[in-house]
């Protein structure tokens, strides 16, 4: 685009975002939605097929009763209601992501529908505030295979001279949940947008129903975004921008995409109702399928599976098993805690809630737990570009570290070393401590020694402490540490150095 | 779900074909269009016995609810997935690339 974007803020001034989110999850269930392939993630190429997700001639496709229960779970999460009789229907197209030449989804009758969700979108000043974000629907589906195109420089489909297609995932189970527009957030669309996401995220880990990773596509985002001018009350047009893999990039994506049509109305033009693509790297979304007449997919009745009527007892049932609700979880463990409001904010928004809770439950303090997760941990994550719960270590081993630290064994310095090796892969905390040999040095003739020896290296420092600037003593504890390679307690190597100058 | 078709027109079937991505010419269209109609007709003949307050049948059986386990299954191995497959690479069906976009 040869003109300049607006600022974001430019663009706020004019006109008045309007979003709408889908979200797809893959169901964590063990084999796929119609047959009992397995789903495992990673698996080589086309070895988690049958006939019946490669669409061969006279296979026959059998729901899978877990997967329905998880999206009715799902659904009494968001607050929907829940259907007393459904269908299946087939979505016609054809591309090979889908060898029977349809998806197999529900159309115009979802399991789950009008729902909400309260949302916590974090705010600097206030202490972050609740948005009501309404759920349309939240319906069955499966999911497709996975193409490479070939021939291409960037694996994109243009300029590719063929593509090669992995079934593996077509089949597995999907849950697509849809939201109303969300209107009147103003400029705060963007982090309304993440914080949904983010929220929704957490509600299906608790729920169980999914690993919700979303660089590994179990959790997958499409925004829709819109702008109207402020003095309008009809909506804009919409565009749906794709592979969004992050929650930061949800924000990124959504605040480009209100700068970008503003750009295009300020300019005299008009959105194009299509899909975007987003691109990570460059942070600007670029044209992708224009909504056209090629897009009729022919939705009618899957008359192959038989309808979906959940009896109410069993309905009742599955929302006796459904979690905490999120705001009640959050209160309970503050209290439990004893957080302040910022330190339970800063604890949600990394995302380390059920992290945190875990640690405390296999034993160390909500403050040292909060502490690891919150700083070293956190800071690793950021470096390696993962997730907190991505990091190979899990709450008993943090706790073990910290247990260690508490007995006097380890000190600060040497507990981050032991994480070092933990997420090194080399094994549990115990190990690492044996292996590394990080056990801090308590035999005080060893100490005493080192203690002599600086000393003796220091005599100017030595004078000023005689001298009455006990300050000074940080030298000589800073040198025996050094010599220790910090495997000291340096409280105690401080009463050692103190006791032979006094 | 769409309502009906009442007939089928050779504008029908020209989209229909589009989507399917089969390229028919002129010929063809003119000559398949009016059998098209003729089926779509024949078919259509049920909802002069169906009256307005009878629903639309998309399952002869009055069946709900049949599920299966969660249990994995065996599959295919990745020789046999693809044994039928025209071109094979890395283990993957080739096929041609496809103008347009994921779903």
């Amino acid at each position: 685009m040869l003109t300049p974007l607006p600022t974001y803020e430019d663009a706020l001034a004019r006109f008045e975002p309007v979003i709408g989110l889908e979200v797809h999850v893959e169901l964590g269930t063990a084999s796929k939605m119609f047959c009992g392939c397995a789903t495992k993630f990673g698996a080589e190429p086309n070895t988690q097929v049958c006939p019946t997700c490669l669409g061969l001639p006279g296979s026959l496709p059998v729901l899978n009763g877990a997967a329905v229960e998880s999206a009715i779970r799902i659904g009494l999460a968001l607050g929907c209601s829940i259907a007393d009789w459904c269908r299946f229907a087939r979505k016609n197209y054809f591309y090979p992501d889908m060898p029977k030449n349809f998806q197999t989804s529900q159309y115009d009758e979802p399991i789950a529908f009008d729902g909400s969700v309260d949302v916590a979108v974090p705010s600097a000043e206030s202490g972050g505030e609740l948005v009501r974000v309404g759920i349309e629907r939240a319906h069955m589906e499966e999911d497709t295979g996975k193409s490479l195109h070939v021939g291409g420089a960037t694996g994109r489909i243009h300029g590719a001279s063929h593509s090669l297609v992995d079934y593996n995932r077509a089949g597995i189970p999907l849950i697509e949940i849809v939201t109303t527009p969300v209107i009147g957030a103003g400029a705060r669309a963007p982090e309304v947008a993440r914080a949904y996401v983010g929220q929704l995220r957490e509600l299906l880990l608790a729920l169980g129903v999914s690993d919700v990773r979303m660089e590994q596509g179990s959790l997958r985002c499409d925004a829709n975004v819109s702008i109207r001018p402020r003095s309008s009350a009809v909506l804009g047009t919409r565009t749906e921008t794709k592979n969004v893999n992050s929650l930061r990039s949800i924000e990124r994506a959504v605040r480009h995409e209100i700068r970008r049509q503003a750009g295009v109305l300020l300019a005299g033009g008009t959105v194009v109702q299509e899909t975007r693509h987003w691109h990570e790297d460059t942070g600007v979304t670029t044209s992708g399928r224009v909504k056209s007449d090629a897009e009729d997919y022919r939705y009618f009745p899957e008359p192959d599976l038989v309808p979906v009527a959940p009896e109410r007892e069993w309905v009742d049932r599955l929302r006796g098993t459904l979690p905490e609700p999120p705001h009640v979880r959050r209160g309970r463990l503050q209290q439990e805690w004893g957080c302040s409001e910022n330190e339970m904010r800063d604890i949600v928004g990394a995302g380390a809630l059920g992290l945190v809770e875990l640690t405390v439950a296999a034993g160390a303090s909500p403050q040292a737990a909060r502490k690891w997760w919150l700083t070293e941990l956190a800071r690793r994550a950021k470096e390696d570009g993962l997730g907190l719960a991505e990091l190979p270590v899990t709450p008993a081993q943090v706790a073990g570290v910290q247990a260690l630290v508490d007995v006097g064994r380890v000190n600060d310095t040497l507990a981050r070393q032991i994480l070092d090796g933990v997420l090194a892969g080399e094994g549990e905390p115990e190990e690492v401590v044996a292996a590394r040999g990080l056990e801090v040095v308590s035999d005080d003739a060893a100490l005493g020694d080192a203690v002599d020896r600086a000393i003796t290296a220091n005599p100017d420092v030595v004078d000023k402490i005689r001298a009455g600037k006990v300050a000074a003593a940080g030298a000589l504890i800073g040198a025996v540490m050094k010599e220790m390679r910090g495997q000291a307690d340096a409280g105690r190597v401080r009463e050692l150095v103190l006791a032979r100058l006094s | 779900m769409s309502d009906p078709i009442p007939g089928i027109t050779r504008n029908d079937v020209a989209h229909l074909a589009r989507l399917a991505r089969i390229d028919l010419t002129d010929a063809e269209l003119d000559h398949l269009a009016p059998q098209l109609a003729v089926i779509v007709e024949s078919v259509t003949k049920v909802s002069e016995v169906a009256d307005a307050d009878v629903p639309p049948t998309s399952h002869p059986l009055p069946l709900i609810n049949v599920f299966r386990a969660d249990e994995v299954t065996p599959s295919l191995t990745a020789d046999q997935a693809l044994s039928g497959a025209p071109a094979v690479e890395q283990q993957r069906f080739s096929v041609p690339r496809i103008l347009g976009e994921e779903q």
